[in-house]
Order: structure tokens, then C-alpha cells, then sequence
């Protein structure tokens, strides 16, 4: 729509220098920037604009490894409660103590749970017997709540430890199957590598999770998770509704037909089930393959709205001139209808990005999502949801508090892209 | 109107037949060998052989597809690769419980959707619109995980005010006293969205000619509201209601998940985890014949309510 004037506003400008001056008075700006100056003065999309660019540029540092790199090192103590007073702010008993101690209580817990069955709840009880005396304060909450804990949800417990291991820290393969690992690794730690053990803090400010490690870089690298699926399931799905609703729309006729069908069928089931009906198929798990599921499941919605776009401009003017001047078929649907059309596809896009990354989260958590050794904040809640009923609620609060921050302010610039882009909605729907 | 249905009806064979072939490709062609997943135990390649003559995986696919059309056609998918029990009676005994946590559920939440709905888009642009909204983005920001986690903890685990989980036998038990947790839950997660959108809905009645009209002529306000406001954008609320019915059927599977309530979510989960196909392409086939059945009676509600309508 703005293209026509710029192009002619530009060639005389080219051409010759002097007129340069007077010229741009008449270029009269384009949709985008027309857009942008709309974003600009709502200081809410403003706000919601920089919390999405600084969890995006979290993501990218995350993923160079420039932050939360060692996010599997154990640097706490196990359950290492949340502090802003700097470490070890929490009162602890007397010095040189502790230390001994969690190697002591891991060690006189092991041989029980070596004799013994194989108890998947087993690791939890040691972990608190050997957090208990370095934390101190909390030694007498965590014993009350051990016994409280093992009746009513037992089962759960067990159900979910089974169905989705304790991630392996730092990529131990061998740990990752051995509920037992972490007991032992308690007992390799306070014989062998005593001094690697009186560096763990007995604080973090937001806490540590069941192995010590640090939960604002756990946070961190599953935001790098959730937002990458996001982001590139939304662009999986976009380019496919795209293509396939700009034939559809365009050619009409048999394409329209066959295209219509093949999303009749795919909108006939139920958009959950048939996630999950691709990942009960594909067995091998990973990001990437979260991502086709969620992007060859998700094209739907958008399909029908580019396909309604495409209907009612390939008959317009401007498309009939570009048929006149020799355009070819694929030039006219994407130089020139394309341009004219890419706000509905920007904002399908962004509608996207929050979808995915809340169906992510919960496949994640359901043990369907990323591998066990990748973070994300759905694996980070499954962990949660057993920590809560010891009382350990950072890790839930970290992970759900980061990922309401961003469905908030990315739902809130989606709503004020969508109006900026379309201020004829805006009027209409009278908000 | 008969000449409709019939015509829709005949509309659908196509689309069925796609989604009995996209399920065939996403099992029988891309699921990998049904023996070796059954044959998880066995190693033995004679029993191997066995199964796969069972379940017909030997046949060319043109056979194969054939013996799935008649499973759909005669209900009988076989038994359960894990537990042996028959698809069809698993279907049959899950559905129930499922249905004592929905039903009541999308009653409720739509009554009171629409209900608040109507009462803030009167008042729109007031505080309590406003702060209503506010509240309705930032509690749809929070994953539904941590609603479940949370309130399970708190009313079930620390206060006792309902069970933790589980389910009984008799209806009444657990509609009072095993679902009203998940139902709170349910209601908690699925108003918000729900009303920020028919309170949009409402809005572009509100401001129409007719309502001046009644006002004018002097109809109390509530008669507006209720029955010239309510009638004229319960269109697009019987569409979005009815678009989440077929949802029903897997619908709140966190929550039965979560509560160990036996229905066709948890069944679809324990299915997945255990590769268990002929529960979820049975599922699959028969929620999309629902879907499209829902489809047809939503057009179909349309004319009851809006006789504009024509249908075509």
C-alpha cells in the first residue's frame, strides 16, 4: 500500500541531488512506521516490548553460553533455602560441623537404601538428612515434614519419579537411570572431594533444587528451552499456514479444495491430542523434535486467516496491474500480495510464540517435551511439584513467576501490535 | 432443514476419511514396528513373528488400512498393547468420570463467564472493568501447572478441605466430594480467558441501534441486558462453547492427571507414556467424529437462536 509513493518519491531523488531537499515532504510515511510511531506512544507495549527483548537476549546469551553455563554445577547444598542477604545468611550450627555432617548422613543413609529395596523416595530423605544439619534453621521443618509427606502422596511420587528420571547433572547418562546416583554421589563427594564440598553455599538467593544446583541458573537455562520452542515452533507454523493459505487463497479452485481438506482434517482433532498422538509416535526425543510437533500440529488458525487475506487481494488492482505488466505467479503472491498482508502474519506469529510456549511447558512436565538432561520451566515444575510438599517452594515460584512475566508482557505487545497494526479493529471492538 | 443435515452429514465422509489416513501414516507408517514395542519383554524372535502376524503389521499397507477401516466401522480396536483390556470397554468405562468433572465444569464457568460478562461490559471503561481485565490477563499468564500444583497443595495437602485425590464408585461421591476440587481449579484457569473474550462479544451488541431503540421506548435496563444484549451475542458465545465441547472428551487431562481421576485425559497420558496405539488412534478417530458432530449441531443451535440464519 505504501510502497507506490516511495518508489516514485525515490527515483528523482537518484537522479538528481538538488531536489533531494524538497522531495521527502512528499513521501508520506508507510505502514510500518505509521505502526511503530502507534507502538511508540503506548507506554505499556513499550514496557512489554522491553521485558520480551530482555528474555530474548537472555535466551541468545544462554544459548552462546556466555550465562547460566554451569547451571548443572552443584554449588548449594541440596534445598539450599532462598536469601538476599548474601551466602550463608541463614544461621547455621557451629563451624566445621556441617560439612562433616552431610557427608555423615549421607553415608549412614546409603547402606539402608543399598540393603533395602529400591526406594525412589529414598534419595529425597537422604538429601534431607544431609541438608538438614548445614541448613540449620530448617533441620526441624524438614523432619516433620518427611514423615507427612510418604503416606497420601506416595504413590504420585513414585508415579512421576518413575515416569520422568532427575535430570543427569552435568550429563552424567549413568545417573540419570540410577535413582540411587545422587546418594552415592553424596557419599563420593564427602570422602573423596571434601574440599569441593565446603564450597557449596548454604544459601542462594533464590535457593537450589534437590541437587544443589544454583535455581537462578536452572531459570535461566529454561527460559533459553521454553522461549527457543516458542520462538521456532511459531515460525514453523507460520511459514507453513503461510504458504499453504497463500495457494490456497490464490489459486482457488482444486488447490483451495485440496488445501481446505487437508486442514478439515487436521482441525477436526482436538489440537492436545493430537500432539500428543505425534509424540506417542515420534520416540526420540529432543528440542527440536518438540518443535516439529508443536509446528506441524499448530498452522491451522493461521491457515485460514492468510488464506482469507489472499482471497480478497488477488483481485484487487494492483495485483491485476502486476498480471499486466508480466508478473509471474509466485512474484504476485509474494512481492506484491505478501507485502500488503504480512501485519496478519507478524501477529499470528506473535499469538504463537505464548501458545507454544505454554504447550511446550506442559509436555515438558508431562515427560513428552524436551530430554531429560535439557532444562526447561516444564521440567523445572515437575521437580517443583514434589519439593512443594517438603516445603520447598522456589524452584515452583522461580519457574511459574519467570514464565507469567513473560506470557504477560508478550500477550500484553501482542494486543498493542495487533492495534497498531490495525487501528480499524481497535475503533470497532469499542475497547 | 433435513436437506441441510443430510448434506453436511455427506460433507463429512471426506474429511473422515482424511483423518483415518493421517492417523494410519502417523502410526502404521512412521510409528516404527508395533512387535517391537509390544515386545518389550520378549526377545524371542519366534514370538515376535507371532504378534506381528496378530496384529496383521505383515500384510501389505493396503491391508493394513483395510483392517482399520472395519475396526472404526465394527468399534472393535482390540485389546490394549498393556494391559489386554478391550479399547472399546476402555473407552466406554472412562468416558463417565470424565464427564462428572466437565459437564458440571463448562455449566458453571459458562453461566458465570457470561454472567460477569454482561456486568462489566455495562459498566465498561469504569475501574472495575478495568481492574477486572487486568486481573483476567495477569491470571491467564500463569501456567495452568501452577494453578494445580498450588490449590492441590494448599486446600487439599495443608487445609484438608478436600481429598488429595482419588475416586470412588457412586456418582454423588465423587461429583461432591472428589471432583469439586478439580472443578474449582477447572473454573479458576478457563473464566478468565473466557470472559476478557465474550466481554467483547457483548460490546459490539451494546452499542447498537436496537439497545438505543429499547431504551428509548422504555425497557428496564436488565431486560436489555438480559434479553436483547444476551440473545443477540450468545451467537458468538454457542460458537466458542461449542468449539470446546469435543475438548471435553480429553479436555482437562492435568487435572485428571493430577488427581488421579480415571478418564479419557489420563487414559490418553498413560497411553502415550506406555506406546499403548490402539488406545490413542481408537481416541483419535472417534473425537474427530464428535468434533465434526458438534460442528453440525452448533450450526444447527444457530438458527434456533438467530432466525437470520439461513442455512445453507
Amino acid at each position: 500500500m505504501s510502497s507506490a509513493p516511495d518508489v516514485i518519491a525515490a527515483r528523482p531523488a537518484a537522479r538528481t541531488a538538488p531536489l533531494r531537499r524538497e522531495i521527502p515532504h512528499t513521501v508520506s510515511p508507510g505502514l510500518w512506521t505509521l505502526a511503530w510511531r502507534r507502538l511508540r506512544r503506548d507506554r505499556l507495549a513499550m514496557v512489554s516490548l522491553a521485558i520480551v527483548a530482555a528474555f530474548i537476549v537472555l535466551m541468545i546469551l544462554s544459548g552462546l553460553g556466555a550465562v547460566a553455563k554451569d547451571w548443572a554445577q552443584e554449588v548449594g547444598v541440596n534445598y539450599a533455602p532462598p536469601s538476599f542477604m548474601g551466602p550463608d545468611a541463614v544461621p547455621e550450627a557451629p563451624s566445621g560441623q556441617p560439612r562433616v555432617d552431610v557427608s555423615d548422613a549421607a553415608a549412614v543413609a546409603a547402606p539402608a537404601d543399598d540393603t533395602g529395596v529400591v526406594d525412589p523416595i529414598g534419595d529425597v530423605i537422604a538429601a534431607l538428612k544431609g541438608s538438614g544439619p548445614a541448613a540449620g534453621a530448617t533441620s526441624s521443618g524438614a523432619a516433620s515434614d518427611a514423615p507427612g509427606f510418604v503416606d497420601p502422596l506416595a504413590d504420585v511420587m513414585k508415579e512421576i519419579e518413575g515416569a520422568r528420571r532427575p535430570p543427569a547433572a552435568a550429563g552424567d547418562a549413568a545417573k540419570s537411570v540410577d535413582p540411587l546416583a545422587d546418594v552415592m554421589k553424596d557419599i563420593e563427594a564427602g570422602k573423596g572431594k571434601a574440599a569441593a564440598a565446603d564450597t557449596r553455599r548454604a544459601t542462594l538467593p533464590f535457593g537450589a533444587d534437590k541437587w544443589g544446583r544454583d535455581v537462578i541458573a536452572k531459570t535461566i537455562k529454561g527460559s533459553e528451552t521454553s522461549i527457543f520452542v516458542g520462538l521456532a515452533a511459531a515460525f514453523v507454523a507460520t511459514l507453513i499456514g503461510t504458504v499453504l493459505g497463500a495457494l490456497a487463497g490464490y489459486y482457488g479452485r482444486w488447490v483451495d479444495d485440496a488445501l481446505n481438506w487437508f486442514y478439515s482434517i487436521f482441525s477436526s482433532i482436538p489440537y492436545l491430542l493430537l500432539i500428543l498422538a505425534v509424540a506417542a509416535v515420534l520416540q526420540h526425543k529432543g528440542t527440536m523434535t518438540i518443535v516439529l510437533i508443536l509446528g506441524l500440529t499448530g498452522w491451522t488458525g493461521v491457515f485460514r486467516l492468510i488464506r482469507a487475506e489472499y482471497l480478497k487481494h488477488k483481485s484487487r488492482e494492483y495485483v491485476q496491474a502486476a498480471d499486466a505488466i508480466g508478473a509471474s505467479n509466485a512474484r504476485r503472491m509474494f512481492k506484491h500480495i505478501f507485502p500488503n498482508i504480512s501485519h496478519v502474519v507478524l501477529v499470528q506469529l506473535s499469538i504463537l510464540v505464548v501458545a507454544f510456549i505454554k504447550s511446550e511447558v506442559i509436555l515438558s512436565f508431562l515427560g513428552f517435551g524436551v530430554p531429560v538432561d535439557v532444562v526447561s520451566w516444564g521440567s523445572m515444575l515437575n521437580e517443583a511439584q514434589n519439593e512443594l510438599l517438603l516445603g520447598k517452594w522456589w524452584q515452583l515460584a522461580a519457574a511459574g513467576g519467570t514464565m507469567a512475566v513473560l506470557v504477560t508482557a508478550f500477550s500484553l505487545f501482542t494486543d498493542a501490535l495487533r492495534d497498531a497494526l490495525d487501528p480499524k479493529l481497535k475503533g470497532g471492538k469499542g475497547h | 432443514m433435513w436437506a441441510y443435515v443430510v448434506r453436511r452429514l455427506w460433507q463429512m465422509i471426506p474429511t473422515m476419511l482424511g483423518v483415518v489416513l493421517l492417523v494410519f501414516i502417523l502410526f502404521n507408517l512412521f510409528g516404527g514396528d508395533p512387535a517391537y514395542v509390544l515386545a518389550g519383554k520378549i526377545s524371542n524372535p519366534d514370538q515376535i513373528d507371532n504378534i506381528r502376524r496378530q496384529l496383521g503389521v505383515d500384510q501389505p499397507y493396503y491391508i493394513q488400512l483395510g483392517i482399520f477401516l472395519k475396526q472404526i466401522v465394527t468399534g472393535n480396536f482390540g485389546a490394549s498393547w498393556s494391559t489386554n483390556e478391550p479399547v472399546s470397554h476402555i473407552l466406554a468405562t472412562r468416558l463417565g468420570p470424565s464427564m462428572t468433572v466437565l459437564v458440571p465444569l463448562l455449566i458453571i464457568e459458562t453461566i458465570v463467564a457470561v454472567g460477569l460478562a454482561l456486568a462489566v461490559a455495562y459498566v465498561r471503561g469504569s475501574l472495575t472493568d478495568r481492574a477486572v481485565m487486568i486481573v483476567c490477563t495477569v491470571g491467564l499468564s500463569i501456567s495452568i501447572l501452577v494453578y494445580i500444583i498450588v490449590f492441590q497443595y494448599v486446600f487439599a495437602y495443608k487445609l484438608g478441605w478436600f481429598p488429595v485425590q482419588g475416586w470412588g464408585d457412586s456418582f454423588w461421591e465423587n461429583l461432591v466430594r472428589y471432583a469439586s476440587l478439580p472443578i474449582l481449579i477447572g473454573l479458576v484457569v478457563s473464566i478468565a480467558p473466557n470472559l476478557r473474550l465474550y466481554r467483547t462479544f457483548v460490546l459490539d451488541e451494546i452499542n447498537q441501534d436496537y439497545v438505543r431503540t429499547a431504551r428509548a421506548k422504555g425497557v428496564s435496563e436488565n431486560r436489555i441486558m438480559w434479553v436483547h444484549v444476551l440473545r443477540n451475542a450468545s451467537i458468538p458465545i454457542i460458537t466458542h462453547v461449542m468449539a470446546a465441547l469435543p475438548g471435553l472428551l480429553i479436555g482437562a487431562f492435568l487435572l485428571e492427571r493430577f488427581f488421579s481421576i480415571p478418564g479419557i485425559g489420563r487414559e490418553v497420558i498413560l497411553a502415550v507414556e506406555r506406546s499403548d496405539f490402539p488406545v490413542i488412534k481408537a481416541l483419535t478417530v472417534y473425537v474427530a467424529v464428535a468434533t465434526m458432530a458438534v460442528n453440525l449441531l452448533a450450526d444447527l443451535m444457530y438458527k434456533a437462536v438467530d432466525p437470520r440464519v439461513q442455512l445453507k
